[in-house]
């Protein structure tokens, strides 16, 4: 459906040399999928959906939607943006003060070439209205909504054309905790409900990791990792990745070997020898980081007997912090300290010992190089 | 999952050019070109000009560098300068302190009538500087003054305690017209100024003078000498004041020098050109320095960006002191003033208040300026080219500024400050640029109604960069970007989306570019002929005819005129304007 293609783009700078925003962007988006560019601000993934847009221009690459070549540097093709007919939800919603509800949701059924009669527009819109749940609100100055109701227009006014692809500029980023909650679902729902093929800007991992189909993790203008949520979550492929999306543990560590009754890499780190999952590829003496989130690190009282006794350790409850739906303990398993996430049944006071387990599955090997790359 | 056809199999792409004649490349052409027209070609005429011979029937002009020294040479010149700087400093300070005066009461005091104070302080503004120049002749002049006859009849001398004719009466008129302008810049100034700043250092422990002298002045320095630049060229740039109160007893400026050799006989155009230049020199140095401080000003950062309503001080009894002040100010700059035309309107034959002449009161000057030939075409005149070049100028500056704020074409920074080069021109020089530009050019412009458009136009280009500028850099982008991915054209995107979002701003620019084209004096002064006058043109005829009595009725209907059209635009626009969000 759309595939994005060695994309670069730079911004000529006041002094010296160009700024790079997007390096080598490459992706591809499935028909009716929904996918997640992520990234910290300045990863170049806004530059990456602008360019989609066609609201920037980039030196060089090729964007193919549905078959038609809407930008390609080589060929010197560039669709302007009016012309590309994708419905776009910018980050401050960009609801024209100066006309009621209806009329902003109507303007591009107005706008485009091939007319429509008067009520053939009234329909369309009511019926967009209708499924933002706007549509009492047709007459009303669009100054006068709130702000999730402004955004649930900006979402109107985007699917009113019937757009080959929904672009979603960080769209819930100015609403607040409770309402970005609600939206999200609402948003999810009728992105399914429509399946319509959408990309999404956030820098927001939570949003990220709900909504999507598919997420490319952007970092300094390039793409780091691509897959679907759980795959970025749970097996990261780089540092960045694992640290951008989620907390997680860092323990270096040396590649010892594969294990031969289970298959897996050994790392010797600070913590223990650990039996780790990767998705590089390791050799012996390679200086790895083996990360493991909070939630993912065991907790209990006793040497458990049940389950697996691989990668058992304990150590000695150093700090604790209540937070209501979970406790998190930092552990001292000899001089390092292990950040975990425990149900709050779970009261183990300061200063005692704790046993500590690491499933192999959840604690990732990552090898220096791609971290060093990706810090670079 | 769909598989993507390859890019080959797209069809009807492949011929499609990489960039398409967009009608939007030629509206932006038109106007670039117009405004370069428009600031850069009579400039350079002027240049030429002081370069040449004057031209005779007999003797084809030569180039020659005798304007210049003919400039320079004579002692009169240092005079002349040391005039200039004398009046333009002393007119700046003048009104930097009682414009700071009140900007700092309206805003940082609990001064009664404070909601008046802005509204009093437009007011000046809407009184074309002729009639304030003419009215102040009235109350002040040695034999006629009021002022003096007043002092003169209470201590029974005949001594003349106030002369409008000398450097002190020039200043002190200028000073007060220029008043209203000083206090909207410091007002600004104050208004942008955190708080805060003097919160903290209040809870530091300064006292109330270590605050002033500390922070409040450290931190409105980079406004006051801005503001101080811009007043000094506007008042070495004004033309009335020197003219009717400089004029009649020698006291040359630049403005006035200009204007006499243009007048003398023959008119030395080559001379008033060379005077131009200098003036031109000057003006340029203001306004360049001006631009270094304000581009400074950035590292004071005292704009947050945040709302905030600025703490006022509580003067307790002072506070009647500031409003007596200020209502003072009020009656020098506006009752005064008014209530001497409106005296003077209302006699057959000029004279001074007093019980005899109150039984002569009679409407006659208004029959006869109504009556008076040139009057109606004057006021037609002046009513098509004000709203015709208020128009022109926003709708032309807007474009410019769309292009300078939101496209990315290499050198647009240029056209932003081409097209505020006029700023820098003096009216009258402007005048004289247009005239020596559209003489040479020939096509039948010169002589017409369409001179004066032209010249309104480049005149006032200024003012409306300022104000669309202004407005739209508070439009966010996306507004724009988004009625483009709705599919809607670079025209459309304008017309719907650009100019309605505009209209606050553009209403106010194209209010006040009407009021300045109605006062508009010193270029139209170089540019009217015959069926082409103005009503400032009228009133300046009539001064030289001496007819004050007729000219104080015409300027009491021009100023009622002009409040009446102010209150009605700002009617209109509250009611009709774009509400705020």
């Amino acid at each position: 459906m759309l595939t994005v293609r060695a994309l670069n783009t730079e911004y000529p700078s006041q002094r010296g040399p160009a700024v790079k925003a997007a390096q080598d962007v490459t992706f591809e988006v499935p028909a009716g999928k929904f996918f997640t560019l992520l990234g910290p601000s300045g990863c170049g993934k806004t530059t990456t959906l602008r360019s989609i847009a066609g609201l920037e221009r980039p030196v060089s690459g090729e964007i193919v939607v549905n078959g038609r070549v809407i930008f390609s540097s080589e060929r010197k093709i560039f669709v302007p943006p009016n012309q590309r007919n994708f419905g776009m939800v910018f980050q401050s919603y960009a609801i024209w003060p100066h006309m009621t509800v209806f009329a902003n949701a109507a303007f591009p059924l107005e706008v485009r070439k091939t007319k429509l009669s008067k009520s053939a527009i009234r329909e369309k819109v009511m019926r967009v209205l209708h499924a933002v749940a706007l549509d009492q609100y047709a007459d009303r100055e669009a100054t006068k909504l709130s702000g999730g109701q402004q955004q649930r227009l900006a979402l109107a006014r985007a699917l009113v054309m019937e757009p080959e692809l929904l672009l979603l500029d960080e769209p819930l980023s100015n609403l607040d905790a409770k309402l970005r909650d609600r939206m999200r679902f609402e948003l999810k729902r009728i992105q399914r409900e429509l399946g319509l093929t959408t990309i999404y800007v956030t820098h927001d991992q939570g949003e990220a990791l709900a909504l999507s189909h598919e997420i490319a993790v952007m970092n300094e203008g390039r793409i780091v990792q691509v897959g679907p949520p759980r795959t970025i979550y749970e097996h990261p492929r780089t540092k960045f990745v694992a640290d951008f999306i989620g907390t997680t543990n860092f323990i270096d560590g040396v590649a010892l070997g594969i294990d031969s009754a289970t298959g897996r890499w050994n790392v010797r780190t600070p913590a223990g020898d650990l039996l780790v999952h990767t998705d590089s590829e390791l050799k012996p003496d390679m200086r790895v980081t083996v990360s493991i989130r909070p939630e993912d690190v065991e907790l209990s009282d006793e040497a458990t007997t049940s389950g697996s006794s691989l990668n058992l350790t304990s150590g000695l409850v150093d700090q604790k912090v209540f937070l209501g739906d979970f406790v998190d303990f930092q552990v001292k398993i000899g001089d390092f300290m292990l950040l975990s996430r425990a149900h709050p049944s779970l009261r183990t006071p300061i200063g005692e010992q704790i046993h500590v387990r690491l499933n192999p599955d959840k604690c990732v090997a990552i090898p220096e190089e791609s971290s060093a790359r990706a810090a670079a | 999952m769909e598989a993507i056809r390859p890019v080959t199999e797209a069809p009807d792409m492949k011929d499609q050019p990489a960039v398409k004649a967009d009608p939007k490349w030629f509206i932006m052409g038109g106007v670039v070109s117009i405004v370069a027209w428009l600031a850069l070609i009579p400039l350079g005429f002027l240049i030429w000009q002081s370069f040449k011979t004057p031209q005779t029937a007999r003797v084809p002009s030569v180039w020659t560098l005798k304007n210049y020294i003919e400039a320079y040479s004579s002692s009169e010149t240092l005079v002349l300068f040391s005039n200039s700087v004398q009046f333009a400093a002393g007119t700046a300070v003048l009104a930097l302190v009682i414009g700071t005066g009140l900007a700092w009461m309206s805003e940082r005091t609990n001064t009664p009538f404070k909601p008046l104070f802005y509204a009093l302080s437009i007011i000046p503004l809407i009184i074309p500087g002729i009639l304030f120049v003419v009215s102040w002749i009235m109350l002040a002049s040695p034999k006629i003054g009021i002022i003096n006859l007043v002092l003169q009849s209470l201590f029974g001398t005949d001594t003349v305690y106030v002369d409008i004719y000398s450097m002190a009466g020039m200043i002190w008129v200028d000073g007060l017209h220029y008043a209203p302008i000083a206090f909207l810049l410091m007002t600004a100034a104050f208004r942008a100024m955190d708080p805060s700043l003097e919160e903290s250092a209040m809870m530091s422990g300064a006292s109330m003078f270590q605050i002033f002298r500390n922070i409040t002045l450290k931190l409105a320095w980079p406004a006051v000498a801005a503001s101080f630049l811009i007043l000094f060229v506007r008042s070495i740039e004004s033309f009335e004041v020197p003219a009717l109160l400089g004029l009649p007893v020698g006291i040359q400026v630049f403005t006035s020098s200009i204007y006499d050799a243009i007048h003398s006989y023959p008119s030395n155009i080559g001379l008033a050109a060379a005077y131009a230049i200098t003036l031109l020199v000057i003006t340029m140095g203001g306004i360049y320095m001006q631009s270094r401080i304000t581009g400074q000003a950035g590292k004071y950062s005292t704009v947050t960006g945040k709302g905030f309503r600025p703490r006022t001080i509580d003067l307790g009894r002072w506070k009647y002191l500031t409003a007596g002040i200020f209502i003072f100010y009020a009656v020098l700059v506006v009752i005064l003033p008014f209530i001497v035309l409106l005296w003077s309107s209302l006699q057959k034959y000029y004279s001074v208040p007093s019980m005899a002449a109150l039984k002569n009161v009679s409407l006659t000057a208004y029959k006869t300026v109504i009556d008076y030939p040139s009057v109606g075409t004057a006021v037609w005149n002046s009513f098509i080219l004000s709203i015709g070049s208020a128009t022109t100028v926003m709708l032309l500056t807007a474009i410019v500024c769309w292009i300078v704020l939101r496209t990315k074409i290499p050198g647009r920074w240029l056209l932003d400050n081409v097209a505020s080069v006029p700023l820098v021109l003096p009216g009258l020089v402007m005048g004289l640029a247009i005239m020596v530009c559209y003489l040479n050019i020939g096509g039948g412009i010169y002589g017409t109604i369409w001179i004066m458009f032209i010249a309104y136009v480049t005149r006032f280009m200024p003012y409306g960069m300022r104000y669309n500028t202004t407005s739209m850099v508070q439009l966010h982008k996306e507004l724009e970007e988004s009625a483009a991915m709705s599919g809607a054209s670079w025209f459309t995107v304008f017309r719907r989306v650009v100019l309605p979002l505009l209209k606050p701003g553009l209403l106010a620019g194209w209010i006040y570019i009407v009021i300045v084209s109605v006062r508009e004096l010193s270029s139209s002064i170089l540019l009217y002929s015959p069926g082409t006058e103005v009503v400032s043109i009228v009133i300046w005829e009539m001064w030289q005819n001496g007819q004050y009595v007729e000219l104080s009725a015409f300027g009491v209907m021009l100023i009622a005129t002009l409040f009446v059209f102010v209150m009605l635009a700002q009617w209109i626009g509250k009611r009709f304007g774009v509400k705020e969000t």
